[in-house]
């Protein structure tokens, strides 16, 4: 099915931006972006959340149309109707999301709405073995008539890659394809990439990880706030000049200071603990003013075993809490301990995205706001007045609703929300995801604050750096086990992999080639 | 994307004025076109006889449609209130007819008490089994419908139950007959119960527990909330609701029989879409809802007085609104 132009000698690019603009309303939030694609490049763009990103993808794949300006293909200006005529013309975008049917198969999937029929019925068995094969041509090995269901986001995310790449090609958009994906699940899919690219297949690329940016790019253009900062070619810039372009001050303290708390007295203590079907045997501790990590690939059972413990899940096995036994038998019960846990699922767990800031924030500590029956909305906005000011949550206006914030003011509402439960030990699961790295840092330097007053804090999170910045100690997790735990010198991105797969480093090495 | 702006207060007011939530308004601009199209069509409905007569037969539905904006906020449907109105309409009947205490005052009074017993119980059914069991609301529903119908015409011997004596009719046909301070004495019924229901579900934390409930499950339950027990108190309501809607239907006709409360779900359900609550949850209007119920009962009166339409295709025409009804919410919720 895949249609590859040869390279295209003449350096026309492939696709083009010519002064675009867009407004919605009255407020501009792309200015003037000129950039060219060329043929077998990879061009990555990165930038804050809400430094116009999203909007230039959209502008570029036909989802929406420039206020001002033009989009060219090979010097052509062009004027998509819609996302379909670009990819008639070419253009595919690979959503962040996974936009797949979870009941139906991965054959199905890849083809849906373009069935391969034998007179009136659909070929189910050439559907098939074409899915093998472009699953394959990923590197990867998927059973077509598996149910999306059963697969692990990652594998997901190969399936939908699939499925866009079944669409004749000579640019591809990935909208930060790496959100959810484990190191080297990330290196398998580059790898991919690197392919698509030496076929000529032009590359646009957009991701909040510079260091796999570096990796990957053949040019860089930074965004923000709504202008184009620079383009230039990747070997020119290391991945703490992007930072610093990107947010337009330096980066390189990213990760605050860490208390020593080795001689602190444990406040948490899980002994043989099991969830069916994710964690076997898991026990740990947590120190007084700890920050614990989680390291793992994703369906290790790190986030169910933690949702177990908590009373989120059925799990068995023994806790002590500051020396006494306890059973959280539902969530209610460990958040009256003082004991909280933020999803990593921000959206679909952590807020409800259709209502607005103020309902948010209070949901879980509603009885604090209450005189009798009666909810004192005063005493709601006024709580909401400290959140914004004391977790920076930036909306333009107060009555925004939840699903209207930026994922990094999200994670934001979500932390003040979960804080006025006024816990001990706070449990956060994938901190930063799709997080801005501005943001990020106002985030470490959150769960550092946490800790030094006291708190502790469990951090599950795919990206190791950013384990080892703020952690103390690290468990890892493979397989429903805790097989792992490194500390001090030991945290490295090397230690957690060998951990996390069970391989040597070798092997990883192996599977990790080319990354820079 | 995330930037701080302040304005000036006029601009703010005119922002306001756009941003106001079409849906909300939506219900109400519609029932002023009813009353404009109404007065052209017959210059006695606008009335205020003719009006508070209307507003007086919507209450069944109005009442019962309010506890309907309960589940529905929460994500849930209840198809079996037309069914329970019959059965709590029978059980109180038959208990009104036992003269098991003295002094038709008492009989009544703990009638009254009797059929709320009844409304709270069935409710607490559907919600259990809902909850417990984990299965769709439309089909727990659709199935207590046909039980609860049943088990009337069983108790009715297939035929129907009527009040026997003739005096505790006469005491109690004023709750449907009589007027308190000029308005008849359903009306101040509905106000009273949707008051009620409106300060439950926009002041108290148990109405945003239902919103919240009904707008994302997974995020009430990782917030703590209970959210088994919110979604069957919802039910509890309903039932609450549809019992005070028989209080208020027994003294017109004094009996019940096998087809009272006959299609009411579907009314109830229209009143609720007509009103702005929106079906997937997450959004609950109590006084649209009202509105909704008394646009219903609009409806079929235009529909007497013009003679255009039959009024035997009443039924259609509601059919026909609640489609439009949806129509017009996507179409809104679209442009928002």
């Amino acid at each position: 099915m895949q249609t590859n132009q040869p390279l295209n000698a003449s350096n026309v690019p492939v696709l083009e931006a010519r002064g675009i603009a867009k407004a919605f309303g009255p407020v501009e939030v792309l200015t003037d972006i000129s950039l060219t694609i060329m043929p077998g490049e990879v061009h990555a763009i990165i930038g804050e959340n809400g430094a116009g990103k999203s909007t230039l993808m959209k502008l570029l794949s036909g989802h929406l149309k420039p206020t001002r300006g033009t989009v060219a293909i090979d010097n052509e200006p062009v004027s998509f109707a819609g996302p379909v005529d670009a990819e008639h013309r070419g253009l595919v975008l690979v959503h962040q999301e996974i936009l797949l049917a979870p009941d139906l198969t991965v054959a199905q999937n890849i083809f849906m709405g373009r069935e391969l029929k034998r007179g009136l019925m659909v070929n189910d068995r050439e559907m098939n073995r074409q899915s093998v094969e472009a699953v394959r041509s990923l590197g990867a090995d998927i059973d077509p008539t598996t149910q999306i269901a059963r697969l692990s986001i990652a594998r997901r995310q190969l399936v939908q890659i699939a499925r866009a790449l079944q669409v004749p090609h000579r640019v591809v958009i990935f909208d930060e394809p790496t959100a959810s994906l484990t190191p080297i699940e990330t290196d398998a899919l580059l790898k991919v990439i690197r392919d698509l690219r030496d076929k000529g297949v032009a590359i646009l690329y957009i991701s909040h990880r510079l260091p796999e940016v570096a990796a990957i790019a053949d040019r860089i253009t930074v965004l923000r706030d709504g202008k184009l900062i620079a383009t230039r070619n990747a070997s020119e810039l290391q991945p703490v000049d992007m930072a610093r372009l990107m947010v337009g001050r330096d980066m390189s303290k990213l990760y605050p200071e860490r208390e020593d708390t080795a001689a602190h007295q444990t406040v948490l203590d899980v002994k043989n603990f099991d969830v069916p079907g994710y964690a076997r045997d898991a026990s740990f501790s947590l120190r007084k003013g700890e920050i614990l990590g989680f390291a793992g690939l994703i369906g290790a059972g790190r986030t169910e075993l933690l949702e177990g413990v908590v009373g989120l899940r059925t799990g068995h096995g023994q806790i002590a809490f500051h020396g006494k036994p306890v059973k959280f038998n539902t969530v209610r019960d460990s958040m009256a301990a003082g004991i909280v846990y933020l999803s990593e699922d921000r959206k679909g767990k952590g807020l409800l995205l259709a209502q607005d800031l103020r309902t948010n924030l209070t949901l879980a500590t509603l009885d604090k706001f209450t005189k009798g029956p009666l909810i004192e909305r005063k005493r709601e906005d006024n709580s909401l007045d400290k959140a914004i000011t004391d977790f920076d949550i930036r909306a333009r206006r107060r009555d925004l609703l939840a699903g209207q914030l930026s994922g990094g003011n999200q994670q934001k509402l979500l932390l003040a929300k979960m804080m006025l439960l006024e816990p001990s030990i706070v449990i956060i699961d994938e901190p930063t995801r799709g997080i801005d790295i501005g943001t990020k840092e106002q985030i470490y330097k959150f769960i550092a604050d946490l800790a030094k007053a006291g708190k502790s804090v469990i951090v599950i999170s795919s990206e190791m750096q950013e384990l080892i910045g703020i952690c103390h100690r690290i468990l890892v997790m493979r397989s429903s086990r805790i097989v792992g735990e490194v500390t001090g010198d030991a945290m490295t991105e090397e230690e957690i992999v060998v951990h996390a797969t069970g391989v040597k480093i070798n092997e990883a090495e192996l599977y990790s080639a080319g990354n820079a | 994307m995330s930037d701080t702006t302040t304005n000036t207060d006029t601009r703010g007011f005119v922002r306001k004025l756009a941003d106001l939530d079409k849906t909300a308004v939506a219900p109400f601009l519609a029932l002023a076109a009813l009353f404009v199209l109404g007065a052209f069509i017959n210059p006695n409905f606008l009335s205020i006889d003719n009006l508070l007569n209307v507003l007086t037969r919507s209450s069944f539905i109005a009442i019962i449609a309010v506890g309907a904006t309960f589940v529905i906020s929460a994500g849930g449907l209840d198809l079996s209130v037309g069914s329970m109105a019959a059965l709590v309409a029978g059980v109180m009947l038959l208990f009104l007819n036992s003269a098991a205490i003295d002094g038709d005052m008492a009989m009544l009074c703990v009638g009254v008490v009797v059929a709320i017993g009844v409304g709270a119980l069935a409710g607490l059914l559907n919600g259990t089994i809902i909850t417990i069991g984990k299965i769709e609301p439309f089909i727990v529903t659709l199935g207590t419908m046909a039980i609860f119908r049943s088990v009337t015409v069983w108790l009715a011997d297939g035929g129907s139950i009527a009040m026997k004596s003739t005096s505790m009719r006469a005491l109690f046909r004023p709750v449907y007959t009589g007027t308190f301070v000029g308005l008849p004495i359903p009306v101040w019924i509905i106000a009273v119960v949707g008051i009620l229901a409106a300060f439950i579900l926009y002041k108290t934390s148990f109405g945003r527990h239902v919103i919240a409930v009904g707008s994302n499950e997974d995020v009430a339950k990782y917030s703590g909330i209970h959210v088994n027990r919110v979604r069957a108190m919802t039910y509890v309501l309903q039932g609450i609701c549809v019992a005070i809607a028989v209080i208020v239907y027994i003294p017109r006709l004094g009996a019940a029989t096998t087809t009272t409360g006959m299609l009411w779900e579907l009314q109830a359900i229209t009143a609720v879409v007509i009103g702005g609550t929106a079906l997937r949850g997450g959004v609950g209007r109590i006084w649209g809802t009202i509105c909704g119920a008394f646009m219903l009962e609009i409806v079929g009166n235009i529909m007497v007085l013009s003679n255009i339409v039959s009024e035997y295709l009443i039924g259609a025409v509601q059919g026909t609104i609640i489609i439009i009804a949806m129509l017009v919410q996507r179409t809104l919720q679209k442009k928002k």
